[in-house]
C-alpha cells in the first residue's frame, strides 16, 4: 500500500501518463464503439486489423516528428517539412513517370535518390539560414514553407502526377515480414535516430546546443554545425515521408501532399513532453503523440465523424494535453488540491471530462 | 575629447538610429514602388488607377487580419487561428442570415465570436504559460472544425444588407472603392494611432523588445498579452465580415493558409518577428506588395500562380536578410 502511494505520482507524473492514457481512453472508445476494432488477422502472411493500420498510416507522421523532435531539440522549429515532403514526392514520381519501365527498380533507386539529394540541399539551405546566417528558425523554414510548396507545384507543373510502379507503391502499402513495409521502415528509423542520439554522445550533445548554443560552444562543441545537422536530418526524415505519402496513393500532388504534417509533428513532439524552448527531447513521446495523433484521425473518420469537424476534437485533445503538461497548470492545481485536501479522484475526473469534451 | 564633441557624436548616433529602425519600412515601400513601376511600364491597363484600388479591394480582409497579427508579433507571439477565424466568421453570418436573423444581430454576434476566442487563446497562453504556437494552433483546427460543424458546403448570403453592403460602389471620379475598403482604412487607421499614441500600444512595444523588463517596470504584461489576442481575434472577425462581404457566402475551406499571407505581409512590412519593431504602416505596405505580386502574376497570364508562393518566399528572404544585415536582433542568435 504504502509503496503504492509512493509509486502512484511517480507514474502520474510520468510525461508520458497523460499522453498515454488518453491514447488507451481512444483505443477503448474505438473498441466499445466497433468492437472488431482492435482484432488483428493474418492473411495471406501478412497482419491486417485497425491497429496495424493506424500504425501503418502513422508512419510518416512518425518519421517527419523524429527529425522535428531534434530540430526542436536544438531550440529551433522546422515548419518547412510539409513542403519537403510534397517536393520529394514530387522529385520522386516526375521521375519515375518520365521512365519508359516504370517497374524497374533501377529507375525507382534513382528517383528516390534524387528526391533524397533535393530534400537533402533543401535540409541544408535551412540549415544554412538558422546555423550560419543566425536568422530565426520559425522565419527560416516559413521562407521554404511558402516557396516549397511552390517549387512542388513548379516540379508537377501544377498537376497530379500518377504513377504505376510496384516498386515505388511497396513503400507505401508492401509487406516485410507480415508487417506493412511502412511500419518497418519507421521502426528502422525510429531505433537508428534512437541508437544515434541516446547510445552516443550526440543525443547529449544535441541538448546542450538547445539548452544554451553559446554555452555548448564555449565547451567545445561545434554547435553551428549540430543545428545545421539537425535541419538536414529533419528535411532527411520529411522526405523518406514524402516517398511513403506518394507511394500509398501512387501520385504526387505538389498542392496537398503533405499538408499541415508540420503542425501534426509539432503536436506530436509536444504531446510526448519535448518542450518547444529545446534543450530536452524525448524520442518515445514522439512516437506516442504521433500514434495519438493519428488514432484520433482514424477514430474520427471510423465514427462517421467529418474529416474537418475532426479538428474540433483535435483541437480539444491538443489543449488538453498541453495543459495537463504544463508545470503552471499542475502547479495551480496543486495548489487547488492542496487547500481543499480532497481526494483526488474528483480532480481525475475533470481531466477525463475535458479530454473527452 | 569636449562635451561638444561628445553631444554631436550623440546627435549623430540619434539621428542614424531614427531612420534606421524604420528602414525596413522604406525598403518595403521602395520596394512596393518599384514593382508598380515594372508593372506600369510592361502593360499600358496597369497604369489605370482602379488597378490600385483592385488591389486594396482585393486585399481589404487579408490587411484588416494583417494588422491584427502586427500586434501580436510586436509583442512576441503569433497567432496561428486567424484564417480558421476568418472562415469561421464568414460561416456564422452566412448560416445566421440564412436562419433569418436580422442583420445587426448577426453582425454583433459575428464581431463577438473571434474576439472571445482570442481572449481565451491570450488566457491560456498567459495563465499556464503554453507557447502561443500551440495554443493557436489548436485555436485554428477548433475555429476551422467549427465551421464544417455548421456546414460542410458553401453557405450563399441573399440578405439585403449584406448584398448591397457588397455592392455599393464608391465612386470617385471613374473609379470606385468598395464599403469593405473604406471599413479596412477605419481599421488600419484605428490600430496605427493604438499602437502610436496610447498607453496599450507603448506596452505592446515594451513587451516585444523584453517583456522581463516590462515586468520589472510594472507594465501590465498579462493584460497587454491576452489584450492582443483578443484584437487580433477582432481584426480576423472583421477580417472575415468583409470576406463575407467580398464572396457573398460562408464556405468551410475559404482562407485556408491565410495566416502565413498575414504572416509574411508583416514580415516584409519590416516588423521583427522576435518582436518589439515594426510599424501598422510597414503591415499595410507588406500586403500591398503581396497584392501587386498577384496583379502583375495575372496580368502577365503566363506565370502560374506557384510563382506567386515561390515570389512571396524570395522576398521573405531578402527582407530577413536585410533585417540581419541592419543588425536587428534582440535575442543573441549566439552560434558564431
Amino acid at each position: 500500500m504504502s509503496s503504492w502511494r509512493t509509486r502512484l505520482p511517480a507514474v502520474t507524473g510520468h510525461r508520458l501518463f497523460w499522453p498515454v492514457v488518453v491514447l488507451i481512453l481512444l483505443l477503448a472508445a474505438n473498441a466499445i464503439y466497433r468492437p472488431s476494432f482492435l482484432a488483428v488477422e493474418m492473411k495471406n502472411g501478412h497482419l491486417y486489423g485497425s491497429l496495424v493500420d493506424i500504425v501503418r498510416l502513422s508512419a510518416p507522421l512518425i518519421l517527419v516528428a523524429l527529425g522535428m523532435t531534434l530540430v526542436i531539440a536544438t531550440g529551433g522549429i522546422d515548419l518547412s517539412v510539409g513542403s519537403v515532403v510534397a517536393v520529394s514526392g514530387a522529385v520522386a514520381c516526375l521521375h519515375i513517370s518520365q521512365q519508359p519501365d516504370q517497374n524497374s527498380l533501377g529507375s525507382v533507386l534513382v528517383a528516390l535518390a534524387m528526391a533524397f539529394g533535393v530534400s537533402l540541399l533543401l535540409g541544408l539551405w535551412n540549415g544554412t539560414l538558422v546555423a550560419v546566417i543566425g536568422i530565426q528558425p520559425i522565419i527560416a523554414t516559413l521562407i521554404l514553407m511558402v516557396a516549397g510548396r511552390g517549387l512542388a507545384q513548379l516540379i508537377t507543373s501544377g498537376q497530379i502526377i500518377t504513377i504505376n510502379s510496384d516498386p515505388y507503391r511497396m513503400i507505401g502499402v508492401g509487406h516485410v515480414l507480415t508487417l506493412p513495409f511502412a511500419i518497418v521502415l519507421a521502426l528502422a528509423v525510429t531505433l537508428l535516430v534512437a541508437v544515434l542520439t541516446r547510445r552516443t554522445a550526440l543525443g547529449m550533445i544535441v541538448e546542450a546546443v538547445g539548452g544554451n548554443a553559446e554555452a555548448s560552444r564555449l565547451a567545445g562543441i561545434r554547435a553551428r554545425r549540430i543545428k545545421l545537422l539537425a535541419y538536414v536530418v529533419s528535411a532527411a526524415c520529411a522526405a523518406v515521408a514524402g516517398f511513403m505519402m506518394t507511394a500509398n496513393v501512387s501520385s504526387a500532388d505538389g498542392n496537398a501532399a503533405g499538408l499541415w504534417v508540420e503542425l501534426d509533428a509539432i503536436l506530436a513532439v509536444v504531446i510526448g513532453g519535448t518542450s518547444l524552448a529545446g534543450g530536452r527531447f524525448y524520442l518515445g513521446g514522439t512516437v506516442v503523440g504521433a500514434l495519438l495523433i493519428q488514432t484520433l484521425t482514424t477514430s474520427v473518420y471510423a465514427m462517421n465523424i467529418d474529416p474537418q469537424t475532426a479538428l474540433l476534437f483535435k483541437a480539444m485533445v491538443v489543449i488538453a494535453v498541453c495543459l495537463v503538461q504544463a508545470p503552471a497548470f499542475r502547479a495551480k492545481f496543486r495548489r487547488r488540491r492542496a487547500m481543499t485536501a480532497g481526494p483526488a479522484a474528483p480532480t481525475g475526473e475533470q481531466r477525463k471530462e475535458q479530454v473527452a469534451a | 575629447m569636449s562635451t561638444s564633441q561628445l553631444a554631436e557624436r550623440l546627435n549623430r548616433t540619434t539621428r542614424w538610429r531614427l531612420p534606421r529602425r524604420q528602414l525596413p519600412v522604406l525598403v518595403s515601400l521602395a520596394l512596393l514602388l518599384v514593382m508598380y513601376g515594372i508593372g506600369v511600364s510592361q502593360y499600358q491597363a496597369f497604369s489605370n488607377i482602379q488597378v490600385v484600388f483592385n488591389v486594396f479591394i482585393d486585399n481589404g480582409f487579408l490587411l484588416v487580419v494583417a494588422v491584427g497579427m502586427t500586434f501580436v508579433i510586436l509583442t512576441g507571439g503569433i497567432d496561428l487561428s486567424v484564417g480558421s477565424v476568418v472562415a469561421m466568421t464568414a460561416m456564422v453570418s452566412a448560416a445566421l442570415l440564412r436562419d433569418g436573423l436580422p442583420p445587426a444581430l448577426v453582425l454583433l454576434i459575428a464581431l463577438l465570436i473571434g474576439p472571445t476566442l482570442g481572449f481565451v487563446m491570450g488566457c491560456i497562453i498567459h495563465f499556464f504559460e503554453i507557447q502561443p504556437f500551440i495554443v493557436t494552433l489548436a485555436g485554428m483546427f477548433f475555429a476551422r472544425g467549427l465551421c464544417t460543424w455548421i456546414s460542410s458546403s458553401s453557405i450563399p448570403i441573399t440578405d439585403g444588407f449584406w448584398t448591397s453592403a457588397a455592392q455599393e460602389r464608391i465612386r470617385i471620379g471613374d473609379n470606385f472603392l468598395t464599403v469593405g475598403v473604406l471599413i479596412t482604412v477605419v481599421v488600419v487607421a484605428v490600430a496605427a494611432y493604438t499602437l502610436a499614441y496610447t498607453r496599450l500600444g507603448r506596452n505592446v512595444y515594451a513587451i516585444g523588445g523584453n517583456p522581463q523588463s516590462a515586468l520589472l517596470m510594472g507594465l501590465p504584461v498579462g493584460r497587454t498579452r491576452i489584450a492582443v489576442y483578443t484584437i487580433s481575434g477582432l481584426c480576423s472577425a472583421i477580417g472575415g465580415i468583409l470576406l463575407s462581404f467580398y464572396t457573398l457566402s460562408g464556405a468551410p475551406l475559404i482562407a485556408v493558409g491565410m495566416e502565413l499571407d498575414a504572416i509574411a505581409a508583416v514580415v516584409i512590412g519590416g516588423t521583427l518577428l522576435t518582436g518589439g519593431a515594426g510599424y501598422v504602416l510597414g503591415t499595410m505596405l507588406g500586403v500591398l506588395v503581396l497584392g501587386v505580386i498577384q496583379t502583375l502574376i495575372t496580368f502577365d497570364g503566363t506565370l502560374n500562380s506557384w510563382w506567386t508562393k515561390i515570389v512571396i518566399g524570395g522576398l521573405l528572404f531578402a527582407f530577413i536578410v536585410l533585417q540581419r544585415l541592419l543588425g536587428f536582433r534582440k535575442k543573441s542568435f549566439s552560434t558564431r
